[in-house]
């Protein structure tokens, strides 16, 4: 079966994302973003990662060419943002979905509604269309809502109709604005193992979570926001200890337990807890400024 | 009973039900997409907004029909426009521009007076319609519903999350122009038949009556246009027996079919509502 990627990659398009020096500011004054940089390569989940008002959901608008920036360029598949949507690359779930719940449209045509851009003049479905459609549905488990007006779906089953509408879309590029909050475990399990075979495929997401404890698990580059990029790079050597600390400044819950505290020999290590949300980042060993990230997604508090 | 088919021996009365039905349906097609996103006020704001057309064109002697056509696409444009700009309400807006048009209008016209008979435009004259202005009416509507029915899913798209539109690679701008561009070209149709008054119930009423009976905008669309459609049709009718009112019969027709779907709708309807209510173990 022939994939999105791979057919973009006949005309000559690779999954990347290119953001150089870019500023953006929204019209009250608002700097949210300045000077940010970063690159990234087809096959890859990268985690964006940054406290309140960071300026993730700004470098999403910012990508999906919402917003245009000051200064800087931003190249998607090496083309400008508005050729980018022109050929429908990039899909986009935004954190709030800013649309009337009330609009008579059943699930079934939301999703389909991304699969316009492969449709011809009429938008008239072909049977691709449609078995796209129940695919995207069936990974987000929401194949028995189909015919519900979509008004009538509680925030999490919302969610996951716009994540399904995201699929359906292949773009070559998948931007995710906080799709973990707001749903369940199992549900959040789902979407992590649907990451993951986008990556393979080749696919370019981009991902923004307070789950710190998760990005390690299923990220393997991460880029840390604090009203500009803080740092960018392969997860094992960028999302320690110390940039997590520069990212979140005094926000983040901070627990650490000393060697003496957890055992009884000699063992100078220590286990640091850094939590932005309910799933906290763990570290583990001889100094505060560990740079081995160990990711843990449980439920302890603590 | 021969006395019922007696309308249809006069050709100014054929002429009327057909131009009607056809204006009906358009009106109605467009109400779909208006009341979803709260401009369904905007038919009334163009009914008034073309009065500086009219009086320009007057002055530089083109057809009535092209002034007002270019002053109500100004001022829907306007509208987009400041919307786009600002965080003001869509009611604060569409009262804002259309009172400026028409204000500059009367401006115009009492500088300037012309000879276009008002009340025509006022209350409309379907019945006494020329052949030149039913032609009009005829290319504006044939048009516009082509143009509708190839786009409508576009356009959908654009009205339901425009964001989204534009990521799978649609023009929303263009087909935001596209809309008002249509939405102007019919509310001048209309004025000739139902006049600036009843305007906005052509492009209101049908597409609120659907809304209320199905949860699919295809299926809203076809019901809207049925009922613009034979309202429409069925009120030129009786309009012959009832002397004259036009568009007045149409309203009347359009708000009781309302009625209708406001009680009876099988699932928004107020008996379906209670029905449920009943079910559910009887709360009030
Ligand atoms: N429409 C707007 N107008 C003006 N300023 C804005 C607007 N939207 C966001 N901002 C400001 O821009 C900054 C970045 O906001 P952004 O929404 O990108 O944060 P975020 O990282 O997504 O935060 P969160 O984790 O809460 O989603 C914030 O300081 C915010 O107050
Ligand atoms: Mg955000």
């Amino acid at each position: 079966m022939p994939t999105a990627v791979g057919e973009a990659s006949r005309r000559g398009l690779v999954a990347s994302l290119s953001v150089r020096g870019v500023t953006v500011a929204y019209p009250n004054g608002t700097v949210a973003l300045r000077d940010a940089s970063f690159e990234l390569g087809p096959g890859t989940i990268c985690g964006l990662v940054g406290i309140n008002g960071s300026g993730k959901s700004t470098l999403f608008k910012a990508i999906m060419g919402f917003l245009s920036p000051t200064a800087g360029d931003i190249r998607i598949a090496g083309l400008a943002a508005r050729e980018a949507q022109r050929r429908h690359l990039v899909a986009y779930v935004p954190q709030s979905e800013d649309v009337d719940w009330n609009f008579p449209v059943l699930v079934d045509d939301v999703v389909m509604m991304g699969r316009y851009g492969h449709m011809g003049f009429l938008r008239m479905p072909t049977p691709t269309d449609r078995r796209k459609v129940d695919e995207a549905l069936d990974r987000v488990g929401m194949t028995a809502f189909r015919r519900r007006q979509i008004g009538e779906l509680s925030g999490g089953q919302r969610k996951r109709v716009f994540l399904a509408r995201a699929l359906a879309q292949e773009g070559l590029v998948i931007l995710l604005d906080e799709p973990f909050t707001g749903v369940d475990v199992k549900t959040e399990t789902a979407i992590v193992d649907l990451l993951r075979e986008l990556k393979a495929q080749g696919h370019l997401v981009l991902v923004s979570t307070h789950n710190l404890g998760s990005v390690p698990d299923f990220c393997d580059q991460v880029v840390l926001v604090l009203r500009t990029v803080l740092a960018a790079g392969p997860t094992a050597t960028t999302f320690t200890q110390a940039n997590l600390e520069r990212t979140f400044g005094g926000v983040l819950r901070h627990f650490r337990l000393e060697g003496q505290e957890l055992h009884a020999d000699d063992d100078r290590r220590s286990v640091t807890v850094l939590t932005d949300d309910e799933r906290p980042v763990v570290f583990y060993g001889e100094r505060k400024a560990s740079d081995r990230p160990r990711g843990r997604s449980g439920e302890d508090k603590s | 009973m021969s006395e019922l088919l007696v309308p249809f021996g006069y050709d100014y009365m054929v002429k009327a039900m057909w131009v009607s039905a056809l204006v009906g349906a358009t009106c109605a097609f467009l109400s779909a997409f208006l009341m979803l996103k709260g401009w369904s006020l905007m038919g009334d704001a163009l009914g008034h907004s073309i009065v500086p057309g009219v009086a320009g064109a007057y002055l530089l002697h083109l057809p009535y029909a092209l002034g007002a056509f270019f002053a109500g696409l100004l001022a829907a444009l306007g509208m987009a426009f400041v919307r786009s700009q600002t965080r003001l309400r869509e009611d604060a807006i569409i009262g804002l521009v259309f009172t400026s048009f028409f204000a500059a209008g009367l401006l115009m016209v009492s500088i300037n007076p012309t000879s276009v008979n008002v009340q025509s435009i006022v209350l409309g004259n379907i019945l006494g319609i020329s052949d030149e202005d039913a032609r009009q009416v005829v290319i504006i509507s044939v048009v516009t519903l082509a143009v509708l029915l190839l786009k409508w899913k576009d356009l959908m798209a654009v009205f339901f999350d425009e964001g989204h539109a534009r990521s799978v690679g649609l023009n929303a701008g263009w087909l935001k122009i596209l809309f008002f561009t249509l939405l102007s070209a019919a509310v001048v149709a209309a004025l000739q038949t139902v006049g600036s008054c009843l305007v906005i119930a052509m492009v209101v009423t049908p597409g609120a009556t659907a809304y209320l009976l199905t949860d699919r905008f295809q299926r809203l669309l076809v019901i809207a246009v049925a009922i613009g459609t034979l309202t429409s049709l069925i009120g030129a009718y009786l309009s012959f027996f009832l002397d004259g009112a036009t568009g007045g019969v149409i309203v009347t027709l359009q708000t009781l079919t309302f009625l209708a779907a406001f009680y009876f709708a099988p699932k928004h309807g107020v008996l379906a509502a209670r029905r449920k209510a009943a079910i559910s173990g009887g709360r009030p």
